[in-house]
């Protein structure tokens, strides 16, 4: 798996001469040449004070240019470095002709400079500046990002990293910075409209006639019974890899960022995902990524193979890699496309890129019915449909490159588990599922939901829901997911982090049980693409959630969607619920999966009002957003 | 039931995780081992073949039970210290919604009801605007070659929109035969199908009705779009239409969509040839390319005939009461 750029190259050559070396200049940037790397650092900026300026410029990107909006001239924007217990100002002046903010994901700050428009201030008008001052009160590594309009989405964001004031307790060498991020040549309004007109629009790995007639994903019965749900198995991403570019600190898979190192060091990789729609599957062929940090927070040690980060989500990894080239391989969760990046002892070397995987097919779990048995039913050793697409980063693997990729664990080979046979599974029947009455083992309590029936949009279900046409459906018996892996890495063959795993490396500063605990369900419409909690959108809610200050409350998270949402809450770190007592993973982003359900306990201590959303951005702009306020005791009346 | 680790067990797609990494994982929590449940870590090391186990005979009720009992019995037994998350929550009241802004207490309070107006807009307020033409065509039948039309426009939010729908054909430099245009408020009313109520104008030769409709347009279980409506024309006749479509996805790219089209009428209306009863029929097959998903090119087949009293006015002019076309046109929004 590991060769130089000198064989592959000549590989290439010979390759290029059987064919024709005419057709050469035809070819796509892809297969003309490979990247010797880019292996130059993230700008960075440090001290007291800081100047960024927010403006509209060009990125080149695989050869190709797109429009976006960077910091200081660049995207990602510029690293902030930062020391823990410093106190820093940072003046950020606006050249769009639009206003615009920048928000500090994961800082906790005094509200006024949280940075989310019409929530914690007026936003920053075309021209002026905004003075941004603050004690940094933590250490760890964030980002930052717009929270304007779609600005986000064009390459509004950077990354943070602040040391600690005493001595770090992850070990580490040399530590590299990646920020993964989503690209598109369309405007994020142009996006949003096409989601709206036509929410399967960027989905080109649907189930057709080719796949069944090849014996592909799902057979025709179960096709049938999805069909009269009206419910699309393959709608795993809104935006995919037929529009965007999958990037690493703002360099496609061609361009492959490249990250050095000296064999036999420890590396610290700090992982950002600051896309805008896109869940990643990261991992390292041949490297075992022990994860130390989450959302900024130290955790136990955990090794693992592989694993699922949101959107708006962090993770620090430390690895050893001996003296070879290895690739960092960022997969969409719908497989639709990868960022890609390569670590290696010296520039221009190259490791084999793993071929992209099959897109997962939803499960009647991902839709809130979870019943015994019905966990398994998983298509993927079927294969996917043989017409679908995946875009450019998948020319760059090859299955003799997968095939040679393997953990060093010794276990097996990424990605060939992935074709175990489950065709036992085939048999399953869903419609005797659609209508199921109560009476079946059904009637389980969830936290006080009684469960009234098994259809799939009863609102007896969740009463709190409105009754509303952005409702499709209402899980009729979500689970806890805090347990899986992700969707399609069930069956990798490898080891994959769940929340489960997670462990803080710290005591809880709070460890006090909540008071009161509240259900939040996430509540969206796949065919109108509209996205809700509780079933209104932000823009018909005016009442804010209300909490007191210092009140200990526990979150229910409820999925009712088929997709899986990051929910983010600004000003405030949560506990995970997931059976560590004192000693809960504390974050600032959770990923709900499809149907299930995400519990964490918060201690609402920073007086204010904080943004509370989804962080698929369009999500988030359909509605997925309240606003949450925090008030001293008998204040809020 | 969010703690609920023996929950996972069963699980067939688990089993594997679990063995690797059992000893972090699968007991309820490392402080409570005397109550951890066994089944929990049984499962996964017995039987290490998911394919032989027995989903069915587990039960979520009593698990669920078990759990409760779990939870009973470490905070009864005093010298295990349950902290933080593990601990159940209470059942205190949340404190009223408070009337004010925070951020007014440091901003002028125009500049951020404005912000907080626009935020709310750009979060779920947003209108949207599109034109589809689903048939957009040229026609070959015998002796005479056609055109035809079947579009649609809307602009609005999520819920409420101004839709305009028009659908006409006619013959190659002899002009049109029909045509309509209508101009419709819709209404989401569940989370497939729109209501509809509006005017339909005739656009076609003499007589040039206009009509007052109501009508729905959605997607049906099975994922056929359909839309039906009712016209009451000036003229106090009522008539009515029912249609619908499939897409067919042969590939990601290549689509064949079935069609079919029935108007009927509750009267004669003899200045427009058309009997009470089902009036005509049309069926139509139409395979398209989607170059994008915004530009389609096709070809196909459409049958057209008409029934009934309408058939036998036809018949009685003179006239074909059927005819067979094969089409080529575009389907494309914008």
């Amino acid at each position: 798996m590991k060769a130089t750029v000198g064989r592959r190259e000549i590989l290439r050559g010979s390759a290029l001469i059987g064919g024709s070396l005419a057709l050469s200049s035809f070819f796509p940037t892809w297969a003309r040449t490979v990247s010797s790397g880019i292996t130059a650092p993230l700008p960075t900026v440090s001290g007291q004070d800081i100047d960024l300026t927010i403006a509209r410029q060009s990125m080149m990107i695989d050869g190709k240019t797109f429009q976006a909006i960077g910091v200081n001239g660049t995207v990602p924007a510029p690293l902030i470095r930062l020391r823990e217990g410093q106190r820093v100002r940072l003046r950020v002046n606006n050249r769009l002709d639009e206003d615009s903010s920048i928000h500090w994901h994961g800082l906790l700050v005094p509200p006024e400079h949280d940075g989310v428009p019409g929530v914690s201030f007026p936003g920053i008008r075309p021209g002026d500046s905004y003075l941004y001052e603050f004690d940094v009160k933590q250490n760890g590594t964030y980002w930052y990002h717009s929270h304007s309009g779609m600005q986000e989405q064009e390459g509004h964001y950077g990354p943070i990293v602040i040391d600690p004031a005493g001595p770090d307790p992850v070990q580490y060498d040399r530590e590299h910075v990646i920020v993964l991020a989503d690209h598109s040549p369309l405007s994020p309004a142009a996006i949003f409209r096409r989601l709206k007109v036509n929410p399967g629009h960027f989905n080109f790995q649907r189930q057709t006639l080719s796949g069944l007639l090849a014996r592909r994903d799902q057979p025709l019965k179960e096709r049938l019974d999805w069909g009269k749900m009206r419910m699309d198995p393959a709608d795993v991403s809104d935006v995919t890899g037929s529009t965007y570019t999958f990037l690493v600190n703002g360099h496609g898979p061609q361009d492959n960022w490249t990250a050095l190192f000296s064999p036999g060091e420890r590396v610290r990789l700090r992982i950002i995902n600051a896309s805008a729609m896109t869940t990643f599957n990261v991992r390292i062929p041949g490297l075992t990524l022990q994860v130390v940090q989450a959302d900024g927070q130290n955790v136990r040690p955990l090794d693992v193979d592989e694993f699922q980060i949101g959107v708006a989500e962090t993770y620090d990894l430390v690895v050893r890699p001996a003296d070879a080239a290895y690739t960092f391989v960022a997969e969409a969760v719908d497989r639709s496309g990868m960022a890609r990046a390569t670590l290696a002892p010296r520039p221009g070397m190259l490791a084999a890129v793993p071929e992209l995987r099959k897109r997962p097919l939803a499960t009647m779990k991902d839709m809130g019915m979870d019943m015994p048995g019905m966990e398994g039913m998983n298509m993927s050793g079927r294969g996917v449909d043989p017409s679908a697409e995946q875009n450019a980063s998948s020319r760059l693997g090859g299955s003799a490159n997968a095939a040679t990729a393997t953990s060093t664990n010794g276990k097996t080979p990424a990605g060939g588990m992935a074709e175990m046979g489950h065709s036992e599974m085939a048999g399953m029947d869903h419609g005797s599922m659609q209508e199921m009455g109560a009476s079946s083992s059904a009637a389980t309590g969830h936290s006080g939901h009684q469960m009234g029936s098994m259809k799939m949009r009863d609102f007896g279900n969740a009463p709190q829901v409105r009754r509303d046409p952005g409702v499709q459906t209402i899980s009729p018996m979500p689970v806890d997911r805090m347990g899986d892996p992700g969707q399609g890495l069930e069956e990798v063959g490898h080891k994959v982090l769940v929340y489960k795993d997670l462990v803080s490396l710290e005591r809880n500063p709070d460890v006090r049980a909540p008071s009161r605990s509240l259900d939040i369900h996430l509540t969206g419409n796949m065919e109108r693409f509209m996205w809700s909690f509780d079933g209104q959108k932000m823009s018909a809610v005016h009442d804010p959630i209300p909490f007191t200050e210092g009140e200990r409350v526990r979150i229910n998270l409820i999925n009712d969607t088929m997709m899986a949402h990051p929910i983010h809450i600004h000003g405030h770190f949560f506990e995970l619920v997931t059976g560590h007592g004192d000693h809960s993973p504390r974050k600032h982003t959770v990923i709900v999966q499809p149907g299930g359900i995400a519990t964490w306990d918060f201690t609402a201590d920073a007086v204010g009002d904080w943004a509370f959303h989804c962080h698929l951005l369009y999500h988030m702009h359909a509605g997925m957003m309240r606003v949450v306020s925090v008030r001293p005791k008998g204040a809020a009346a | 039931m969010h703690n609920m680790p023996g929950m996972e067990m069963p699980a067939p797609k688990k089993v594997k995780r679990a063995e690797t990494r059992k000893s972090t994982t699968a007991p309820a929590a490392p402080e409570k081992p005397e109550a951890a449940p066994a089944p929990a870590a049984l499962p996964a090391t017995v039987v290490p073949d998911h394919s032989t186990m027995d989903h069915g005979s587990m039960d979520h009720g009593s698990m669920d039970g078990m759990q409760m009992r779990d939870q009973e019995a470490v905070a009864s037994q005093g010298d295990i210290a349950v902290s933080g998350t593990d601990q159940p929550a209470g059942s205190a009241s949340p404190p009223p919604a408070p009337m004010d802004h925070f951020a007014d207490r440091k901003f002028p309070a125009a500049e951020m009801a404005k912000a907080h107006a626009e935020m709310m807009q750009e979060s779920g307020g947003q209108t949207f605007g599109a034109a589809i033409l689903n048939i957009a065509e040229f026609q070959a039948h015998r002796g005479r070659d056609g055109y035809r039309w079947d579009g649609e426009a809307f602009y609005g939010g999520d819920i409420n929109r101004l839709w305009v729908k028009s659908e006409g054909e006619g013959e190659l430099r002899r002009g049109l035969d029909s045509g309509e245009v209508q101009l419709l408020y819709s209404r989401a009313i569940d989370p497939y199908f729109n209501l509809q109520v509006g005017v339909r104008q005739d656009i076609g030769p003499a007589p040039r009705r206009t009509y007052a409709t109501i009508g729905f347009e959605g997607l049906a279980p099975g994922m056929f779009e359909v839309e039906g409506a009712l016209f009451l024309s000036n003229k106090g006749d009522l008539i009515g239409r029912v249609e619908g479509y499939y897409d067919q996805r042969i590939t990601q790219r290549l689509i064949l969509q079935p069609r079919v089209e029935v108007n009927f009428s509750a009267q004669d209306i003899p200045e427009n040839a058309i009997g009470s009863g089902i009036s005509n029929v049309e069926l139509g097959a139409r395979l398209r390319y989607e170059f994008s998903r915004q530009f389609a090119p096709y070809i196909g087949v459409s049958y057209y005939r008409k029934l009934g009293d309408t058939a036998r006015l036809a018949r009685a002019a003179g006239e074909d009461i059927h005819a067979t076309s094969f089409v080529a046109g575009v389907r494309f929004w914008f």
